[in-house]
């Protein structure tokens, strides 16, 4: 009996391999090296675009995805060490809220990009050129359209104004502890509010009927009204780019996306994403090239479509969809990095307290 | 003659499911705790309080028991049901029940959610009956929900370790009661629950281990509020960097595992004797009464509801879409479509982590019969190690069942410092992922063979001896045929608990050969309609694919007997 079933599983199996498109790499000829990019889960590029960067530069490359971007910088920390071989050659999508744990941790070696003088000096937080800015991306509260127009409600033009029982229960968050759009979004009632005054925010927000879920996947299709999941709340902490994602992945074409972003200032977050070369890496020189290509016109393009970020070079195009969704906020939010090195552990534990507890 | 060599053979045996644990179990995980409470990482004690120990452990015990008393309020009479009556479609109930167990997570809390959620179909039907503009039923991120998901999970090992012992009773003990003059229920207070008492006792502490080690489940229904110790174990080595925390959560956490397979480990030796448990099936009748009737009746529809409903409503969501809903979006019916997954043939963004659904279901496949493969045949050995009932086995048992309550977190973190490198991680099927498949799959494998070699009389095995047969001959012609059964249940064990894993799976897999779980995160974790309908039907094949595989597997059972 076994062996009528296992030639069936066989075959299935290897008859499936008929249809696996990326798997093999036939450029990957035995004598060229390999280059291996420890990413973040939503990390994403062209399958053209690598394997025309793996023939023009006789590499091949490797990208290890280690989770959400804090999990893809532990775990890094974790497996470094004295003289260690690193478990990548680069880093990418370290973001301005991890950026003092990498640095602190010693992880990266400085390294000065071709086109680096092109990008505006507000993206690079690293005097030393340890990272490299590629992306960036606004956290923002998406509201669903359809819902304020049918309820004939004014939009909130503040953070303080969530705090109106105007708004009472129609706002839900990730939690900081567990989510970076949710950090973010924790990072900018600081910024508006200061030290001392963003708990008392909070606590109006928790008293105005505020939803907390562990997660953005949770908060975007679980409880947001205007995504597909169809929740009760319409407004949600997201991307400025969801919009442009909701028209580009809409089922059937649209004029408009069903959802908008609040960008007044101070309401919106800018997570700038980085890239660095990590110490010790055997491969140094190709990690340098891989670098200047992050920064070449060519992938900054690619980027947007992808990954749902913004490009942090100003001569890149942006694509028509996203033109068309999305708004990027005038004025954001910002906090020194040295601060949120030293106080973010201390802030996330704080709100744990107060909004879980 | 042959004993003494049969006896130096067994030691060998030993020693290589013990060698397997030691490498890929024990070593990762001292490993990682060398490094987590080195020096290097001290920093994280400054936050230390004993509220961040007690307060997960409190309430993993806590929604654990409430879990496990859910679990057996339906199990118990499900696991009755199952062995005593007949009744058009048992079977098909009967494989549907064991469908939970096979679904990632992620799948499982999409499904409540497409069934229970604001906008579920039981709110939607809800608020068309009443006329409501609001969903009535508020259950997500909150106790109920984790309960649910929970009973959801595990009510199928109720109805099969209990149900197994239930239809094995001596039929006679009964008979003799009530020939004694008992009535029903004295018969069965007096003479089948004390038998029943060890299995619903171990039953249920399997059921407990599960809950307690819960993490998807509370992470993805019970929203930010509710935290077991596998939660916080994640919590603090993720997203807080607090690895000496972690590791202390996780010790705490192993040693609990570590009690609670050691009752279970004490309470599963038969103590009644081989007599009690017939191995003659008692066989099922038809309800004939008015109560037996109206029993089957209930329970079906109890069980239906439970284990159905989520999967229809997963399934139906992947084929209908809802634009009209989204008001000023025009003028898009309501209706059945099938693009979500014509839509998972095509790569939009011709990103190169695009993954074919086919491919992914190839790349499943591949891991889920290396898995099959390595974790029978260890728990083969290790069900044949601890066999004898020495006194040093009955210590070592549990070092066996330990696997189940390590934090996947902790023991992913020692796998990369131990095993991040070739041969391990090469080729597009790192052998790694199967292996740590296996170790998730070993202890259910282990519980499932050990009972059915114990069942074997030496007597037998003697006999042949003295007839001439050799160790091996033994084996096929007087192990085997009994072991069957057990082994095929193993078999589909390990090749659905690697299916739906997704943990090891995102953590160690290569980025260009994605499991099904690892494709439908990624659809997840995109804004827009289509991605959240591709998930979902991403999430439906992976289900037939689980249901096509263990049906395929259960096509090996010995014609005439029944799986479990």
């Amino acid at each position: 009996m076994l062996k009528k079933v296992f030639p069936i599983l066989f075959i299935l199996i290897f008859g499936l391999s008929a249809c696996q498109p990326t798997a093999q790499n036939p450029e990957s000829s035995e004598g060229s090296r390999e280059l291996t990019i420890m990413t973040h889960d939503s990390f994403s590029i062209s399958a053209e675009l690598v394997s025309k960067y793996e023939a023009e530069h006789q590499v091949k490359l490797t990208f290890i995805q280690g989770g959400d971007a804090g999990s893809a910088l532990n775990r890094l920390v974790l497996t470094s060490g004295e003289n260690k071989q690193p478990e990548a050659d680069i880093l990418y999508g370290l973001d301005n809220t991890f950026l003092s744990r990498g640095l602190e941790q010693d992880l990266f070696e400085p390294y000065e990009a071709k086109n680096l003088e092109a990008i505006p000096d507000n993206f690079k937080l690293d005097p030393e050129n340890r990272v490299t800015p590629i992306d960036f991306g606004d956290v923002c509260i998406n509201y669903d359209k359809a819902w304020f127009a049918d309820n004939q409600l004014e939009l909130p033009s503040s953070l303080k104004d969530l705090a109106n029982p105007m708004y009472r229960d129609l706002l839900v968050v990730e939690n900081p502890a567990t989510s970076s759009p949710g950090l973010s979004f924790l990072m900018a009632s600081i910024a508006e509010f200061g030290e001392t005054g963003y708990l008392d925010f909070w606590q109006s927000l928790k008293d105005n009927g505020l939803t907390v879920v562990a997660d953005w996947e949770t908060a975007y299709y679980t409880n947001f009204s205007g995504s597909s999941g169809k929740g009760p709340q319409p407004l949600v902490v997201s991307y400025a780019s969801s919009p442009a994602a909701e028209l580009i992945y809409a089922e059937t074409e649209l004029a408009e996306s069903p959802t908008a972003s609040l960008v007044a200032p101070g309401m919106c977050w800018r997570q700038i994403e980085f890239a660095g070369i990590l110490k010790n890496t055997p491969n140094r020189d190709l990690a340098e090239d891989f670098i200047d290509f992050l920064l070449s016109r060519e992938f900054q393009e690619d980027m947007p479509m992808q990954m749902f970020v913004y490009p942090v070079l100003p001569e890149a195009s942006l694509p028509e969809g996203f033109v068309r969704g999305s708004q990027i906020p005038e004025s954001v939010a910002t906090l020194d990095s040295a601060l949120i090195a030293e106080q973010r552990d201390l802030w996330v534990n704080d709100w744990t307290n107060l909004i879980l507890k | 003659m042959n004993l003494k060599r049969s006896k130096s053979l067994t030691w060998l045996l030993w020693l290589i499911p013990l060698a397997f644990l030691l490498v890929f179990f024990y070593q990762p995980l001292l490993a990682i705790f060398r490094q987590v409470f080195s020096e290097r990482f001290s920093q994280g004690w400054q936050f230390f309080s004993w509220a961040q120990i007690t307060k997960p452990l409190g309430f993993t015990l806590w929604q654990a028991s409430l879990s496990t008393f859910f679990t057996l309020l339906i199990g118990l009479p499900a696991a009755y049901l199952f062995a005593r009556f007949d009744f058009p479609g048992r079977k098909t109930l009967r494989s549907i029940s064991l469908l939970p167990f096979i679904l990632p997570t992620v799948v499982v809390a999409t499904a409540f959610n497409s069934l229970i959620g604001p906008k579920g179909w039981l709110n939607l039907i809800l608020m068309n009956l009443f006329n409501l503009n609001n969903p009535p039923l508020n259950l997500l991120n909150s106790m109920p929900a984790i309960i649910l998901a929970h009973v959801f999970f595990n009510t199928s090992i109720i109805i099969r370790m209990v149900g197994n012992s239930l239809s094995r009773l001596n039929p006679h003990y009964d008979e003799a009661a009530r020939v004694l003059n008992a009535s029903p229920w004295q018969a069965f207070r007096e003479v089948s629950l004390p038998l029943l008492l060890p299995s619903i006792l171990g039953a249920s502490l399997l059921v407990f281990l599960f809950n307690f080690t819960s993490f998807g489940v509370v992470l993805m229904l019970g929203g930010p509020q509710f935290a077991t110790l596998e939660v916080e174990i994640y919590n603090q080595a993720m997203n807080r960097f607090n690895l000496p925390m972690a590791g202390l959560l996780s010790i705490i956490q192993l040693v609990f595992t570590l009690l609670i397979t050691t009752i279970q480990n004490r309470l599963n030796k038969p103590r009644f004797g081989k007599a009690a448990l017939s191995s003659e099936r008692k066989t099922l009748k038809k309800p004939t009464t008015k109560w037996q009737k109206l029993f089957v009746v209930f329970m079906v529809i109890i069980l239906i509801i439970l284990f159905v409903s989520p999967i229809l409503s997963l399934v139906s969501r992947s084929l209908v879409t809802f634009e009209a809903a989204r008001g000023e979006r025009g003028n898009v019916e309501t209706g059945f479509t099938l693009r979500y997954y014509q839509e998972l043939f095509k790569n939009t963004s011709g990103s190169i982590f695009y993954a074919n659904p086919l491919a992914a279901i190839r790349n499943s496949l591949v891991y889920s019969l290396l898995t099959m493969l390595i974790a029978t045949t260890m728990g083969l050995l290790s069900a044949y190690a601890l066999n004898n009932s020495n006194k040093a086995n009955r210590w070592l048992e549990p070092l066996f069942m330990l696997p189940l309550g390590a934090s996947p977190v902790i023991l992913g973190l020692g796998f990369l410092i131990s095993f991040n490198h070739p041969p391990w991680t090469s080729g597009p099927y790192p052998i790694l992922i199967p292996i740590a498949h296996s170790l998730i799959a070993l202890p259910f494998v282990v519980r499932t063979i050990l009972p059915a070699l114990q069942s074997i009389p030496n007597s037998l095995r003697e006999a042949a001896g003295v007839m001439g047969a050799k160790p091996f001959r033994v084996f096929m012609e007087v192990d085997l045929p009994i072991l069957l059964r057990a082994i095929i249940v193993s078999l589909t064990f390990s090749f659905t608990i690697s299916l739906g894993e997704f943990g090891a799976s995102s953590f160690l897999a290569n980025a260009r050969t994605p499991t099904i779980p690892v494709t439908i995160f990624r659809y997840l974790s995109q804004p827009g309609a289509l991605n959240y309908g591709q998930a979902l039907a991403m999430s439906t094949l992976l289900l037939i694919t689980s249901a096509l595989g263990s049906l395929l597997i259960e096509k090996i059972r010995l014609p005439g007997e029944e799986l479990f």
